[in-house]
C-alpha cells in the first residue's frame, strides 16, 4: 500500500478556507480525520474510538466515515494495543493508537520502552515503527484517582521514543499530522484540560517542524518554559507580569523529546533567566533535565539560579485538592520574582 | 443483543476448540507409526526426509553453539536441543510470505527459515542485537521480554487481513511465558479479530527452573485456548511430523480466513536453560535419559529407515553437511568481531538528532585521543 494523496492537498481546502473557532479536540479530530484521507496506510484503533468516538471525542465520525476496518473499538487492553501497533507497522501500516487516560498507559509500558522505542535500532534500521500513541494526559478536570496523571518523564527518559504535546488548537492539529508522518514513534501528549480552549485558526500543517520548540511570546526580561496544559497557564502568567515590570518571553517547547536545545538556550541566553513550568512531580521530572542541559549550556549568562514550578513530590491528589498542587500563574510569578532582581544592575 | 449470546454458546457447545485428552502423535518414540493421530495427517515423504535433514542440520549447529558459548566465542546461548522437532517442523510449514516470531529459544527455527547461521548467531555473540533483516526472510527479531512477540504477532496477521493479503505469522513461546499477560492478551486479540496467527507453545516442562505445576493449574496449556475462542492442539512435541502437520494445519486454517489456532507441543530441553545455567539444581538425570529415549532425531531416522527413505548411504552424506556447517560456524565465530562504535548512533530514530550526533563526536575524539601514541 502506498500514500494514495499527497499530505498538502486537505490543506489547500484549509488554505482557503476563513479561520474559525476550532477546540483542540475538535483540531485533533481533524488532524486524524485528514491523515486518514491522505494515507490508507494509517488506522486508528483503543478503547471506545470507534462507535463512540472516544471518551473525549477525539476520534467523533471517524469509524462511520473510514469504516470499521480503518477506524476501530479494541478489547480492553494496553499491553495489547501497543503491541499489535508494533506487528502492523511491521507489516507496513501507520497505527494510531490511544490509551484512554495517561494512567491507564502503564499496562503497555513494557511494549512501549522494550519495543517501540527499540525495533528500530535493534534491527539497525531495518524496520521502522511508525506508531504514534496519543495520550490524554495532565490534570485540572476534576477527574478522580488515575485520571490526571503526568507520565511524560517515563518516556522521554526512553531513547527511541518521540515525545511531543501541542499547547494550542492549530498545534494540535500541526502536531498531530507531522506525528503520524514522522517515521519514529512518537508519543503524543494530549492536555486534557484544553481539549476544550478554542483558538480562531485555519488549521494547517505549515508550520515549525515536529522537533522544533517556538516563541508564543516575545519577552526581554526571563524565559517561561513551558508545554502541554501548561502554556496557556504560562501565557497568562506572562501578561499579568506586565505590571509587575518584567518583560516575560514564553516558549512552547511542543517536543519534550528530542529537546529544542538551541531555541531554549539561545532565549535563555538573551534573558538571562529560565523558569520552567510543568504539572508533574518535580523530583526526576523532565524540569530537571531542561534545567541542566540550560546551565551547561548557558551558565555564563545565567543571573539567577533556574527555578522550577511543578506539581509538588505526591501522588495526584483528589478533585477538591487539585488546586493546590497545579501550577497556577501565582506561584509563576512567585517563582519570577525570585530569580535575584535585586542583584540586578539595571544600568 | 440476542445473536451475541446465542453465538457464544454455540461455540462452547460444539465443543470443538477443546484439544484432545492425550497429545497427537504420527510417530512414535520407536519410529512406528503413532496410534493417536486424531485429525493430522502424515506429511509425504519428500517432507518428512526435509524435516529430517534439517532437524540434523539444525542440532549440529545448536551444538556447536553450545560448545561455542562455553569457549566464551558467544556471550550466551540458550540451547534447543531436544526441540528440534518444533524447531524444525514449525519453521518448515510456514509458507514462504509467512512470518516467524522467535524467541531466545528458537535458533535452530531462525536458521531453518533460512537466515544465515552467522547472522542468527550476531545477537547471541553480542555484536548487535539482531544480526538479519527481519524484512527478508520474514523473521522477527529473537524476542527476549517473554510472551511479548505474541502481540506483534497478532498486529502483523491482522495486518495482512487488513491489507486482504494472504500472510500468517506463528509465535513461538515456552510454557513459562503462557503465564505472561501479553499471551492472555494476544490471545483474546486473535480470538476476536479472527487474525490468521498460529500459537505454538513449546512445553518443555520448565521455566529456567519453575516447573509446569507451579505455572498452570489449567489441564493442559492447549486447554486455554476454549476460554478465548480459539480451537486448539495438543500434540507430541517431538514428532517432527505431528508438529510440522499441525502447524500446517494452522496455517491452511488462518489462510482461509478461520482464524488462529493454539498448538501445545510437549517437549524437552535436553540443555541447561543456558550454558550459564546448572539444571541439575531442579531436575534429576533420571529425567533427562528418560526424555533422551523420546529424542525426535532417533525416531524419524528409524521411521524413514523403515520406509526405505533414508539409507547408510545418505545418513554419511547428511552427516558430512553438518560437520561443514558446524565447521562454517566455528571458523565464523571464532574469527573477530568488529565493531563500529560510531554505529550505536545511528539507528535510534530514523534520522539521530543533534544531541545524538554531538555524544557520537564526543565518543569518536575520546577514541582518538586512545588511538594517538603515547608521547
Ligand atoms: C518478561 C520477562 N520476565 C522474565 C524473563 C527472564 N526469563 C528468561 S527465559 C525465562 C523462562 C521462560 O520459560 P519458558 O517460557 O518456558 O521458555 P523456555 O526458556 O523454557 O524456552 C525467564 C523467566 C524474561 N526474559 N522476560
Ligand atoms: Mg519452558
Amino acid at each position: 500500500m502506498t500514500r494514495v494523496m499527497s499530505t498538502d492537498s486537505p490543506d489547500k481546502s484549509a488554505a482557503a478556507a476563513e479561520a474559525k473557532p476550532v477546540t483542540m479536540a475538535a483540531a485533533l479530530n481533524q488532524a486524524l480525520a485528514d491523515s486518514l484521507a491522505a494515507d490508507e496506510r494509517v488506522v486508528v484503533f483503543g478503547e471506545d474510538v470507534g462507535t463512540l468516538g472516544g471518551v473525549f471525542r477525539v476520534t467523533d465520525g471517524l469509524a462511520g466515515r473510514f469504516g470499521e476496518r480503518r477506524v476501530f473499538d479494541t478489547p480492553l487492553a494496553e499491553a495489547g494495543i501497543v503491541g499489535t501497533a508494533i506487528g502492523m507497522a511491521m507489516n507496513g501500516l501507520v497505527p494510531v493508537v490511544e490509551m484512554q487516560f495517561d494512567a491507564f498507559g502503564y499496562p503497555a509500558f513494557e511494549q512501549v520502552t522494550s519495543h517501540l522505542a527499540k525495533l528500530h535500532n535493534r534491527t539497525r534500521g531495518r524496520l521502522a515503527l511508525p506508531v504514534v500513541i496519543r495520550v490524554p494526559f495532565g490534570g485540572g478536570i476534576g477527574g478522580v484517582e488515575h485520571h490526571s496523571d503526568s507520565s511524560e518523564a517515563y518516556y522521554t527518559h526512553t531513547p527511541g521514543l518521540r515525545v511531543v504535546t501541542p499547547g494550542t488548537p492549530a498545534d494540535a492539529y500541526l502536531l498531530l499530522r507531522q506525528a503520524i508522518a514522522c517515521p519514529d514513534p512518537v508519543l503524543f501528549f494530549e492536555p486534557k484540560r484544553r481539549y476544550w480552549s478554542r483558538e480562531t485558526v485555519v488549521l494547517s500543517t505549515d508550520g515549525p517542524p515536529i522537533d522544533r520548540a517556538v516563541v508564543r511570546r516575545p519577552g526581554r526580561d526571563v524565559t517561561l518554559i513551558a508545554y502541554g496544559g501548561m502554556v496557556a497557564t504560562a501565557m497568562e502568567a506572562a501578561s499579568e507580569a506586565v505590571s509587575e515590570g518584567w518583560d516575560v518571553e514564553v516558549i512552547d517547547l511542543r517536543s519534550l523529546s528530542p529537546f529544542d536545545e538551541e531555541t531554549v538556550a539561545a532565549s535563555v541566553r538573551r534573558t538571562g533567566r529560565a523558569v520552567i513550568v510543568h504539572e508533574a512531580a518535580g523530583f526526576g521530572g523532565y524540569g530537571a533535565e531542561v534545567a541542566a542541559r540550560l546551565t551547561e549550556r548557558c551558565f555564563h549568562y545565567l543571573e539567577a539560579p533556574i527555578l522550577r514550578v511543578t506539581g509538588f513530590d505526591i501522588p495526584y491528589p483528589p478533585p477538591h485538592l487539585e488546586r493546590f498542587h497545579l501550577p497556577n500563574t501565582d506561584r509563576i510569578l512567585d517563582a519570577i520574582a525570585r530569580l535575584q532582581w535585586e542583584d540586578e544592575d539595571r544600568g | 443483543m440476542k445473536t451475541q449470546y446465542a453465538r457464544r454458546s454455540e461455540a462452547t457447545a460444539a465443543g470443538t476448540l477443546l484439544p484432545s485428552a492425550t497429545p497427537l502423535q504420527l510417530i512414535d518414540a520407536d519410529g512406528h507409526p503413532g496410534d493417536n493421530p486424531g485429525s493430522l495427517r502424515l506429511p509425504g515423504p519428500d517432507v518428512l526426509v526435509e524435516l529430517h535433514r534439517r532437524m540434523v542440520l539444525g542440532r549440529r549447529f545448536d551444538s556447536q553453539s553450545t560448545a561455542l558459548a562455553k569457549q566464551g566465542r558467544l556471550a550466551v546461548y540458550p540451547s534447543s536441543r531436544g526441540q528440534d522437532a518444533c524447531q524444525v517442523g514449525a519453521a518448515l510449514a510456514l509458507r514462504r510470505q509467512d512470518w516467524l516470531f522467535p524467541t531466545y529459544r528458537d535458533s535452530m527455527a531462525v536458521l531453518t527459515r533460512g537466515v544465515p547461521a552467522e547472522e542468527t548467531l550476531t545477537l547471541l555473540r553480542g555484536d548487535w542485537h539482531c544480526g538479519y533483516d527481519p524484512v527478508q526472510y520474514r523473521v522477527a527479531p529473537q524476542c527476549t521480554p517473554l510472551a511479548t512477540n505474541t502481540l506483534h504477532a497478532v498486529g502483523l496477521g491482522y495486518a495482512a487481513t487488513l491489507k486482504n493479503e494472504d500472510q500468517v505469522a506463528l509465535a513461538l513461546l515456552g510454557d513459562g511465558a503462557t503465564s505472561e499477560g501479553d499471551t492472555h492478551e494476544a490471545l483474546n486479540f486473535a480470538g476476536v479479530w479472527k487474525a490468521p496467527v498460529v500459537f505454538l507453545v513449546q512445553n518443555n516442562g520448565y521455566a529456567i527452573s519453575v516447573p509446569l505445576a507451579k505455572q498452570t493449574a489449567a489441564p493442559t496449556l492447549a486447554a486455554k485456548g476454549i476460554g478465548y475462542g480459539i480451537p486448539s492442539l495438543l500434540i507430541d512435541g517431538n514428532d517432527a511430523a505431528a508438529v510440522y502437520a499441525a502447524v500446517r494445519a494452522g496455517v491452511s486454517r488462518a489462510a482461509a480466513g478461520e482464524g488462529p489456532t493454539l498448538i501445545e507441543a510437549i517437549t524437552y530441553r535436553v540443555e541447561a536453560h543456558t550454558n550459564a545455567d546448572d539444571a541439575s539444581r531442579y531436575r534429576a538425570s533420571a529425567e533427562v535419559s528418560e526424555w533422551l529415549s523420546r529424542d525426535p532425531i532417533a525416531r524419524l531416522e528409524a521411521y524413514l529407515r523403515g520406509a526405505g527413505l533414508l539409507d547408510d548411504a545418505s545418513a554419511a552424506r547428511l552427516a558430512a553437511e553438518a560437520e561443514r556447517l558446524a565447521e562454517d560456524v566455528r571458523q565464523r565465530m571464532n574469527a573477530d568481531v568488529s565493531v563500529d562504535p560510531a554505529e550505536l548512533f545511528e539507528h535510534v530514530y530514523a534520522r539521530p538528532t543533534a544531541a545524538l550526533e554531538r555524544q557520537r563526536a564526543e565518543l569518536l575524539a575520546e577514541l582518538s585521543e586512545l588511538e594517538e601514541p603515547a608521547l
